[in-house]
């Protein structure tokens, strides 16, 4: 590998944003500004299908590695992919074009420095998913939140400046433990090297605490119930393309962490602690599916519903079996699409009506009726209908709990219940039921651009619903074998 | 006696400099400019100097035993030497504004910035206390430069009375060494105290506290805020920055040559120190409306991360020392050059609120704050977080985990008050403009430090390579 793929993947995006704050944002560029974007990350996107191209599906080794001395005698940059990374990668670069195209009305102020938010963001993004260092990964995990900040803070809604400082406080606080365990591996280990760090193992008498750090840091960022509660307010808030970039992408960064980290760094660990992450899993799910379940905010319900279903993720990741992590990952995937997408949907409607309350609105499916197919679509692959991606996620991380633990598993169903119920209302109230609110009659049903984006997820959304093989193929060999390691360091313990 | 000499050149050329300004200053009317660019010019020669005649050097000692010239002192003299040189630079604006732009002035900052060179390569308790008292001397006039302002008078004098206190605690403790162990130099104390001889503690404790006042480290801070804010903004500037450099140093001779011995005993107050000051310093800071208060506050926690990285005891503790503070420098430069553009019809505002709505008006002023105070709180991949990486590395080399966890958290606190800056430039309605005629050396000294914090993670390794060749232990 002469090309470095993956730096370039990581640079494109930043490139890009530099060349838009060069460019002053005069009104009448507006449009160029928007194309510079969207070119930028559209590059990304394609160079990122290349990669799925040229991936090798056979191995689980590292591929594309580059290894560069960074801090002499201290950190290297490390990047490179595996099975599990890479759909991420896909996941995000997908993910940023429909984001810059979405734009259009729901911002209206400072245009320009809005996409170099955006491109920035998705530089560190796929930074964290790449990285085979830890204090590489640290560093992009950590830097994300700069261009959130802003995002919600600037851009967001009335309460902003509250819901921006608690996203920021809340994952520095869950962030500097992780920092703490990181330099601590580098104190047991003498390297921050992952690649290094599995074969080298860490030694059992210090995985408890590190990983109760690592820990601090994904659960905050998941979000896992009890620190959810950032989440609602950030999601609320935000710009439509802040909520998109938030559900679909960042909240996935804490899941790849805990397969890429917790299980694999600290296996005998993960089995310790694998009970508080059932008994968490299971009351994230199914207590914040009733608090959706009673929300009036549109966003907010989905909000707590991404709760929800990161839930299932982390439940999935700690069966440590291979459907469970498989069916995680699909999950995530599919999350991201899905919610990504419902996201859109609010801010659609949010844009003619500027209210998200569910109470508005009623009765519009006769009004806008593209509109109510595709949100038709994405709320049902919310809810886990067969044929959408959101049912093969669940359904395999259900099968696996059911292997490993039958109360749990009967628990986590409870929830899809539940979860099928909040979604199902919501659509109701919002599409169907009897027209009360006579300015629904003004809304204009979906532009060109919007149907676009939708369509975009949807065609996903259904394919892998239908077809899960692709991502299937990808993953499996790296999980097989992060599994066969699992249990060799915790059978030999 | 006179071997050597030329190791001592850049301290020599300094004095005769004063000196010669001084008369200049008497014989020459209205020559507050010519001396204004003359002290750059000086300071800029003893920094080539001393880099030119010193660096290279291995550890040599001179007159008695009394001066140190190593590579630390070598390395802190060109940072202090270099600061003191932009703050003249970026400082004529704003003195002028306030027709405090006096021929003392760059006098005052050359004689302290003698004492501070003398107080980085003394080697004995006399000598340190003389370099000491020399920098304080000026600092105190510096203080009070802004004489009609009843905030400036204010700062000088109590920084004077307190100040005059804690040398006075300082030099009981310098006696109780001396009465202890026969000697003021450091290398005959390092072979001549008895580890049983418990007032010879109460002698470090004295000299200890003596030093924490100089860097307003808790609980030793009080004087720091208002001195802060009542001094021109210039020399807060030159106070958040060149004199902490030289107490940094001091510090590290004064525990690593004669009392490493004595590591259990110093410890424990280091510790302490550094827990205190990084929480007081980031809870303090919350409520303040005032940017200059606020950042004497920051200060304060700052000050604190460098002395985590002192209090570890080992070689590689001092290094990340040294880089926070050289860091933390650039930082401060950054906001404070900021602080020095927020100006309009010859006003200068120092509140947060004015800050309000900065992005709209200036949005590159308000893009290099915003990065200046990421890094200050230290978020990757800025400058700051690297400045942070590295003490909290030698900390956790120590094992000393309690250390590290209270400073992270403290970070996160510390985080909130610069997020609110953040939000008062980016979140809040706009005010009207500033100015936008600012001198070119000010914007340069802006852009230079930005883009040093900014692009800091391209080169992580030059700084520690240059760093990495202080060898006290």
């Amino acid at each position: 590998m002469n090309f470095p793929i993956l730096s370039s993947l990581i640079l494109l995006p930043s490139i890009g944003a530099l060349f838009l704050f060069f460019t002053r944002s005069k009104s009448e560029n507006k449009i160029t500004v928007k194309y510079v974007a969207l070119f930028t990350s559209l590059v990304n996107f394609f160079l990122s299908i290349y990669l799925w191209f040229l991936f090798d599906q056979t191995t689980s080794s590292f591929q594309f590695v580059e290894d560069r001395v960074w801090i002499e005698g201290l950190i290297n940059y490390k990047v490179g992919v595996d099975g599990i990374s890479i759909l991420f990668i896909i996941l995000t670069t997908f993910i940023t074009p429909l984001c810059i195209i979405s734009v259009n009305n729901s911002v209206t102020k400072r245009l320009n420095e809005f996409l170099i938010a955006i491109l920035v963001m998705e530089t560190f993004m796929i930074g964290v998913f790449c990285s085979l260092d830890l204090v590489v990964f640290y560093l992009f995990f950590e830097a994300g939140l700069i261009p959130m900040f802003l995002i919600i803070g600037i851009w967001g809604g009335a309460r902003r400046v509250y819901s921006a400082f608690k996203f920021f406080l809340f994952t520095l606080l869950g962030s500097v433990l992780m920092l703490v365990a990181i330099i601590s591996i580098y104190w047991i280990t003498g390297t921050t090297d992952v690649v290094q760090l599995y074969e080298l193992g860490i030694d059992t008498k210090y995985q408890n605490l590190l990983w109760l750090a690592f820990f601090s840091s994904f659960a905050v960022k998941t979000p896992m119930w009890p620190v959810h509660t950032w989440l609602p307010d950030a999601h609320v808030e935000a710009p439509t393309a802040g909520s998109v970039l938030l559900a679909a992408i960042l909240l996935k960064m804490a899941g790849y962490g805990f397969i890429r980290f917790s299980l694999g760094l600290f296996p005998s660990a993960s089995e310790v602690f694998t009970p508080l992450i059932y008994a968490l899993s299971v009351i994230a799910i199914i207590f914040t599916s009733l608090i959706a379940l009673m929300q009036e905010d549109m966003k907010k319900l989905i909000a707590y519903s991404s709760v929800a279903h990161m839930g299932f993720v982390t439940l999935g990741i700690f069966t440590i079996q291979q459907q469970g992590i498989e069916g995680s990952i699909i999950q995530m995937i599919s999350h991201g699409l899905v919610s990504a997408a419902l996201f859109l949907c609010v801010g659609v409607v949010y844009d003619r009506m500027h209210s998200r309350l569910i109470n508005t609105y009623g009765g519009i499916v006769t009004i806008i009726p593209k509109y109510a197919v595709l949100f038709m679509v994405f709320t049902l692959a919310a809810l886990g209908l067969p044929g959408t991606s959101g049912f093969v996620g669940e359904f395999l991380i259900l099968m696996a709990a059911f292997k490993d633990n039958f109360l749990v598993a009967v628990l986590a169903s409870l929830g899809v219940i539940i979860g099928a119920a909040y979604m199902l209302w919501l659509y109701k109230r919002v599409v169907f039921g009897r027209l009360i609110n006579f300015e629904l009659k003004k809304m204009i049903d979906l532009n060109n651009s919007e149907a676009f984006t939708l369509t975009c997820l949807a065609i996903p959304t259904l394919y892998f619903g239908f077809y899960p093989e692709p991502l299937i193929d990808t993953i499996e060999v790296s999980i097989s074998d992060l599994i066969n390691t699992y249990n060799y360091s915790v059978a030999s313990k | 006696m006179i071997d050597n000499i030329e190791l001592i050149f850049p301290e020599i050329f300094i004095s005769l400099s004063i000196m010669f300004l001084l008369i200049l200053g008497v014989f020459k009317k209205k020559s507050s400019k010519i001396i204004h660019n003359i002290s750059l010019l000086v300071l800029l020669i003893a920094s080539v100097i001393t880099l030119n005649e010193t660096i290279g050097t291995s550890r040599t000692i001179l007159f008695n035993e009394s001066i140190v010239v190593d590579y630390l002192s070598s390395f802190m003299k060109i940072i202090t030497l270099i600061s003191a040189f932009v703050v003249l630079l970026i400082s004529s604006n704003y003195l002028k504004t306030f027709k405090i732009f006096k021929i003392e002035y760059p006098i005052l900052i050359l004689s302290s910035v003698l004492g501070m060179m003398i107080m980085i390569s003394s080697n004995d308790l006399i000598v340190f206390y003389m370099g000491l008292e020399l920098q304080s001397l000026a600092l105190y006039v510096l203080a009070t430069f802004n004489r009609d302002q009843l905030k400036s008078s204010e700062a000088g004098l109590k920084y004077f009375v307190l100040s005059a206190l804690s040398s006075g605690l300082l030099l009981y403790g310098c006696s109780l060494i001396y009465g202890f162990t026969g000697s003021t130099n450091f290398n005959v104390i390092a072979t001549q105290f008895n580890t049983n001889e418990y007032a010879l503690t109460f002698g470090i404790v004295f000299v200890l506290v003596g030093l924490a006042f100089k860097i307003s480290a808790v609980p030793f801070h009080m004087w720091a805020p208002d001195v802060y804010e009542g001094s021109p903004t210039s020399v807060t500037l030159f106070f958040t920055m060149v004199p902490k450099i030289a107490a940094l140093t001091v510090f590290i001779r004064f525990l690593y040559v004669p009392f490493l011995n004595l590591i259990d005993q110093w410890q424990m107050i280091l510790v302490f120190l550094s827990i205190a000051s990084m929480l007081f310093g980031a809870i303090a800071a919350i409520g303040q409306k005032n940017l200059k208060r606020l950042i004497a506050y920051s200060s304060i926690s700052h000050i604190g991360y460098a002395l985590a990285g002192l209090a570890t005891g080992s070689n590689d503790g001092i290094q990340s020392s040294v880089i926070y503070m050289t860091i933390y420098i650039i930082m401060n430069l950054g906001f404070f050059s900021c602080l020095l553009m927020m100006k309009r019809n010859n006003v200068y505002y120092e509140q947060i609120d004015d800050l309000s709505g900065l992005s709209k008006n200036h949005p590159l002023l308000s893009i290099s704050l915003l990065i200046i105070l990421f890094s200050l709180a230290g978020i990757p991949p800025l400058a700051g977080f690297f400045a942070k990486f590295y003490i909290f590395k030698s900390v956790i080399e120590q094992s000393m985990f309690f250390l590290a966890i209270v400073g992270l958290l403290s970070t996160v606190v510390a985080a909130f008050y610069y997020l609110r800056i953040i939000k008062t430039m980016y979140f809040d309605e706009e005010k009207d403009s500033y100015d936008k005629d600012h001198s070119l050396w000010l914007k340069l000294s802006l852009t230079v430090s930005t883009v040093l914090i900014l692009m800091y993670f391209v080169f992580p390794s030059e700084l520690i390579d240059v760093v990495s060749k202080i060898n006290i232990i």
